[in-house]
C-alpha cells in the first residue's frame, strides 16, 4: 500500500522547534521529524513520551543478579562442591564480582534486545528516507496525508508560514 | 545576568551559634558523665568484659579521638569543595557555573580545620597515634617495635607535623587563589580570569591527588599502625568526594528551597544526584575491593583490620560494618536509580542528608577501633563534637557564601549552564 507524506524543510532549528509546536497547536497530526543531530527539547514539542527502557534494564539486571548468585551457590554449594582457599562452599564475598558483572551484562542486553524488538529493528527492515538532506543540513518534517480528509492547499500555507523553506510531497511504498 | 546575594539573617547566625551551644552543653555532660562514672555513657555495656585485659579508656582520649573524626571528616569536605571546582575548570564543563560558588565557599572551613588539627595533635597525638610514642623505636626498650620503628622515616612527629603544615598551606593558597580569581572575575569581566583558573586548577589537581592520598595515610591509615593498605588513599579520598557531594547537592536544595539560585532548575539537580549516584558506587567498589583482597588471602597481619570491625572487640563494631554498607551503598544505590528521584529536591534532599551521616560513620569506623577499641560509643560526647563541628562548618561556610554573588556573573559559560539541559 502506498502512503503519501507531505514533507515541509526547514533550515534552521529554532524555526522549526516552533513551527513544530505551531502545527501541533492547530491539530494536524506530525508523523515525524528527521534531523542531522540530535536537537535539545524536540522530544518535548513533538510530545515523545520518555522511554520506558531503564524499566527493562532494571528487570534485566535483577534476572542477572538472580542468576548470577543462583548459579553459583549450585555449583559450589551442590553440584560440585570444593574447598577453594578454606572458604566455605557458599563464600558469598568471592561471588560478587562474578555477579556484578552479569548483572551489567544481562542489563545490557536486555535493552538492546528490547529496543530491537520494540522499534521493530530487523534484518528485513527496509528504511524509507524522506529527503535526503535531512542527513546533511535541512530538517525534515513529514505529515501524512489521509485522501480525502486532508486540505492540501491548507496543509500547504500551514508549512510556509511557519518557516518551511520548501514544501514537497512524497509517495511511499510500504 | 543577575547577581544574587546570600544574606544570612541574625536568626540563622543564632541558629548556628545554638547548635554550637547545645554541643558544648552535650560535650560537658558527657565528659561529666565519664569522668564520674568511668564510661557509663556509651553503648549498653555490651565489650565492657572484653576491655578488661586493658584500662578503660579516659575521656580525654575519647575526646581527643573524636576532635581528630570530626576534624579530618568536615576538613574533607572542605577540600573537596576546591577540589569540585578544579575538576569543573579542567574539564571545561558548562553545567556547573551556577553550583559554582557553593562548593568555592566550602573551603572557608581549611584555616579552622587546620589549626584544629595542629592543636589536637600536640596535645592529643599519643591519644590517638600509638606510633607517636618514643620507646616504640628504643631498642633498650621491651616495648621496641621493629615494624613500627621500620616506618620511622616516614612516620615520626617532625616530618608529620612539617607534611601537615604544608598539605594545608597548599590547600588553602590554591582555594583562595581560585577564590580570588572567580571575585575578581565578577568585577572586571574578562576571559583571562577564566584561563589563569585552569592552570591553577591543573597544578591543583596534580598537588591534590599526591597531598589527599598522603594525608589519607598519615590521618587515618597511621592510627592503625602495623596494618597498611595501598587502596588507602583511594578510599579515604572516595568517602570525602561523595560526603562533599552530598554538601554541595543538600546546600544547592537548602538554598533554592530559600528562594536563593533561581537559575538552578531540576536539570542542575538531576546532574548532581548522578554524581553523587555514581560516586556512591565509586565508593563501594573501593571498599569491595580493599575488602575481598584481605578477606580472601587470609593473612593475620592484613585480615586484623576487618577482624576487629567484625567479630572482634566483641563485636562491637559489627553493626556500624553492615550500617554504612546500608546507608552508604544500599540506599543511595536504590533511591537514586530513577530519573525522578534525581530531579525532585525532596528525595535528593533525604538521600543527601542520609549520606553525610553515613560516611560520617564511615570515618568512625576508620578510626574508633583502632584508637578507643571496646570503649567506644556513640554518646553525648560523639554527638556533641559533632554538632560544635557542624556549627562552626556553618558559620564559616555561609560566611563564605555571603562574602560574593552566588552567581558568577562573568562566566564565560554562564549562559550554557542556565541553558543546561539534559
Amino acid at each position: 500500500m502506498n502512503k503519501k507524506f507531505v514533507l515541509g524543510i526547514y533550515d534552521d532549528e529554532d524555526v522549526l522547534l516552533a513551527a513544530i509546536e505551531n502545527i501541533r497547536a492547530a491539530g494536524t497530526k506530525i508523523y515525524d521529524v528527521f534531523s542531522p543531530y540530535p536537537v535539545h527539547g524536540i522530544d518535548d514539542v513533538l510530545g515523545i513520551k520518555r522511554s520506558r527502557l531503564p524499566i527493562v534494564a532494571f528487570f534485566g539486571g535483577l534476572a542477572g543478579m538472580s542468576f548470577a548468585l543462583w548459579m553459583q551457590i549450585w555449583m559450589m554449594g551442590f553440584d560440585w562442591p570444593m574447598i577453594i582457599g578454606g572458604k566455605p562452599h557458599i563464600a558469598l564475598p568471592s561471588f560478587i564480582p562474578v555477579t556484578f558483572e552479569l548483572t551489567v551484562l544481562f542489563s545490557a542486553f536486555s535493552m538492546v534486545i528490547v529496543f530491537f524488538i520494540v522499534s521493530n529493528m530487523k534484518p528485513s527492515l527496509k528504511v524509507n528516507v524522506f529527503d535526503k538532506r535531512s542527513t546533511d543540513d535541512k530538517f525534515v518534517m513529514a505529515i501524512e496525508v489521509k485522501e480525502g480528509a486532508t486540505d492540501m492547499e491548507a496543509l500547504n500555507n500551514l508549512l510556509r508560514s511557519n518557516g518551511a523553506i520548501e514544501v514537497n510531497e512524497k509517495e511511499v511504498v510500504k | 545576568m543577575t547577581e544574587e546575594r546570600l544574606i544570612i539573617s541574625r536568626k540563622t547566625n543564632n541558629k548556628f551559634f545554638l547548635m554550637i551551644a547545645v554541643g558544648v552543653i552535650l560535650l560537658i555532660a558527657g565528659i561529666i558523665f565519664m569522668a564520674a562514672g568511668g564510661g557509663a555513657d556509651h553503648g549498653e555495656g555490651h565489650g565492657e568484659a572484653a576491655a578488661a585485659g586493658h584500662e578503660a579508656a579516659s575521656w580525654t582520649k575519647r575526646l581527643f579521638v573524636n576532635l581528630w573524626l570530626n576534624n579530618v571528616y568536615f576538613t574533607g569536605i572542605a577540600l573537596i569543595g576546591t577540589f569540585f571546582v578544579a575538576v569543573q575548570y579542567v574539564s571545561y564543563a558548562g553545567w556547573s557555573v551556577l553550583v559554582n560558588r557553593v562548593a568555592l565557599a566550602l573551603s572557608y572551613f581549611l584555616p579552622i580545620g587546620g589549626v584544629v588539627m595542629l592543636l589536637v595533635f600536640l596535645f592529643g597525638g599519643h591519644d590517638i597515634f600509638h606510633w607517636t610514642h618514643d620507646y616504640l623505636y628504643d631498642l633498650n626498650d621491651e616495648r621496641y617495635d621493629p615494624i613500627i620503628a621500620g616506618k620511622s622515616p616516614y612516620l615520626n612527629t617532625a616530618f608529620f607535623l612539617i607534611r601537615m603544615v604544608l598539605y594545608f598551606a597548599l590547600w588553602i593558597w590554591f582555594s583562595m587563589w581560585l577564590r580570588k580569581e572567580s571575585m575578581n572575575e565578577d568585577l572586571n569581566g574578562s576571559t583571562n580570569y577564566y584561563h589563569k583558573s585552569i592552570r591553577i586548577s591543573a597544578v591543583f589537581l596534580v598537588i591534590f591527588g599526591i597531598t589527599s592520598s598522603t594525608a589519607a595515610w598519615d590521618w587515618v591509615l597511621s592510627i592503625d599502625t602495623h596494618w597498611f593498605s595501598t587502596m588507602f588513599g583511594w578510599y579515604v579520598f572516595a568517602s570525602w568526594w561523595v560526603s562533599g557531594l552530598a554538601a554541595i547537592t543538600l546546600t544547592v536544595i537548602i538554598l533554592k528551597q530559600n528562594g536563593y539560585l533561581k537559575m538552578v532548575n531540576a536539570n542542575h539537580l538531576h546532574d548532581l544526584g548522578k554524581f553523587v549516584f555514581a560516586f556512591s558506587i565509586f565508593w563501594t567498589y573501593i571498599w569491595f575491593s580493599q575488602f575481598l583482597l584481605y578477606w580472601y588471602a587470609n593473612m593475620p597481619e592484613e585480615a586484623i583490620y576487618f577482624i576487629e570491625r567484625l567479630g572482634g572487640n566483641g563485636g562491637h563494631y559489627k553493626w556500624i560494618f553492615f550500617f554504612n554498607l546500608i546507608i552508604n551503598f544500599v540506599l543511595p544505590f536504590l533511591v537514586l536509580m530513577t530519573r525522578d528521584s534525581k530531579r525532585q529536591m525532596i528525595m535528593l534532599k533525604i538521600v543527601m542528608i542520609a549520606i553525610l551521616i553515613g560516611h560520617w560513620f564511615d570515618f568512625y569506623l576508620m578510626m574508633m577501633p583502632g584508637t578507643l577499641r571496646t570503649d567506644a560509643g556513640i554518646g553525648f560526647i560523639e554527638i556533641g563534637t559533632a554538632l560544635i563541628f557542624l556549627g562552626v562548618f556553618l558559620l564559616a561556610f555561609t560566611k563564605g557564601l555571603s562574602k560574593a554573588s552566588l552567581v558568577p556573573v562573568n562566566h564565560p559559560f554562564l549562559e550554557e549552564s542556565v541553558h543546561h539541559h539534559v
